[in-house]
């Protein structure tokens, strides 16, 4: 076996000009070129993309499940964030 | 399936969950999916390391049948297909390897079971590949019969596992259709090249039906996994569904398939076909098929004749961040 596994990296692939970069998946790789090589290898097979990023996983922090309530339930009685809350008279026209 | 007799824990009922336990299962009823960080009943995380591992293994050793016939493709055109293939399974090992390291076991650790027999891979790549209509019959039905499985593993409760399956089933109807295309320009060529297509089916046409597993009757380990959404339907349901998409497919290449007892069944609106030999599952899972030996050895050679290489790489890496670093101190 080897002394020393490849660090983990994580893949956000852009499909587009103009659009997000979205997370596809993870892979090993030794550095960060090797790293972009595997991942036009893996997940550009069928043309998915135009540009890829990769992110060392350990330098990722996420949120914990249990802090779900605390960050994300105030956003729930705030309907007033989202525009269908207001109803504008037909009159008015398109807003 | 590319996962056989996985061992899972035995069904808990209600009462003898702990009311972690309950909260885990009512996620799973409402189809919620279940990832990494989230709390999981030990059981789960190593029912699905096993599962997910031997998935990912299958896909790896996977390549071994058909690597054996990229150097002896009859075009340029069917060698780039096949070699587009192959390299397709090295991918769909990665992403499970990828998902089976989110519960906490490394990629090294895999390897190293699969190596020492710890972890089995599909009884199906433990036969051989004599020639090229075997390329056709083993995209059509071993490729086909994965499929049967992977697609209603999208739904599967863990979500990295899911994501997984919904990449690889995008990519594997390729491979299912270009298997059938060989099979239909050689059921359709001189009656040498059909008698070929014909012996081929008939060398592969039970190994497919193994690879679902044994009955449900003798399948011990399913209730526990069926309730955990880790395993979506039976052995028996898969199997019979394989053979209702399989046998007219055979029908139009004008082949028979090797089943003297095979008979549309207008009641269960199937067919009735012959059950595998077990024996020979259980014998080829144990480790004495046809090309277990020959399948493990050439894993096991690759990983130690590419250690130099994984070691060098990393040398590289260190070096390279050395300089770099020395480089920003002479800098500042």
């Amino acid at each position: 076996m080897s002394k020393k596994e490849w660090p983990l990296w994580e893949v956000f692939i852009s499909g587009q000009h103009g659009l997000n970069h979205r997370h596809v998946g993870s892979l090993h790789a030794p550095d960060a070129e090797m790293a972009i090589n595997h991942a036009r290898d893996v997940y550009t097979r069928r043309k998915e993309g135009v540009s890829i990023w990769v992110v060392p996983s350990k330098e990722i922090t996420a949120s914990s499940p249990s802090e779900k309530g605390p960050l994300f339930d105030p956003a729930e009685s705030k309907t007033y964030r989202h525009p269908t809350f207001f109803d504008i008279p037909e009159e008015v026209g398109k807003m | 399936m590319y996962a056989q007799l996985v061992k899972s824990d035995a069904l808990k009922s209600r009462e003898e969950m702990s009311p972690e336990e309950q909260a885990f299962q009512e996620r799973i009823d409402n189809g919620e999916k279940i990832e990494p960080k989230d709390w999981m009943p030990e059981g789960y995380r190593k029912t699905l390391i096993r599962q997910i591992g031997q998935h990912a293994h299958s896909e790896i050793v996977g390549q071994l049948p058909e690597g054996n016939w990229i150097t002896r493709a009859p075009t340029l055109e069917r060698k780039a297909i096949l070699l587009a293939k192959v390299q397709d399974e090295a991918g769909h090992g990665l992403y499970l390897y990828s998902a089976a390291e989110t519960l906490g076991v490394s990629r090294d650790e895999l390897f190293e079971a699969l190596h020492s027999g710890k972890m089995k891979y599909s009884s199906i790549f433990n036969y051989p590949t004599l020639n090229w209509a075997d390329m056709g019959a083993v995209g059509w039905l071993v490729d086909g019969a994965a499929i049967m499985n992977q697609v209603p593993l999208q739904r599967t409760s863990f979500g990295p596992y899911s994501r997984a399956m919904i990449r690889i089933c995008k990519e594997e109807s390729f491979h299912q259709r270009q298997g059938y295309s060989i099979m239909m320009k050689m059921a359709f060529g001189t009656p040498e090249q059909k008698e070929m297509a014909q012996d081929s089916l008939n060398r592969f046409w039970f190994p497919a039906l193994m690879m679902f597993g044994p009955s449900d009757k003798d399948s011990v380990h399913s209730a526990q996994s069926m309730a955990w959404k880790i395993k979506m339907n039976t052995n028996d349901e898969l199997r019979q569904k394989f053979v209702n998409e399989t046998v007219p497919q055979a029908e139009y290449l004008g082949l028979t398939v090797p089943d003297e007892t095979l008979a549309w069944n207008e009641e269960k609106q199937g067919y009735d076909f012959a059950e595998p030999d077990w024996n020979e599952f259980f014998e080829v899972i144990k480790g004495n098929g046809p090309c277990n030996r020959e399948r493990l050895e050439a894993r096991v050679k690759a990983w130690d004749d590419g250690e130099w290489f994984r070691d060098g790489l990393n040398a590289f890496a260190e070096k390279a961040a050395a300089r770099r670093l020395a480089a920003s101190v002479a800098a500042e």
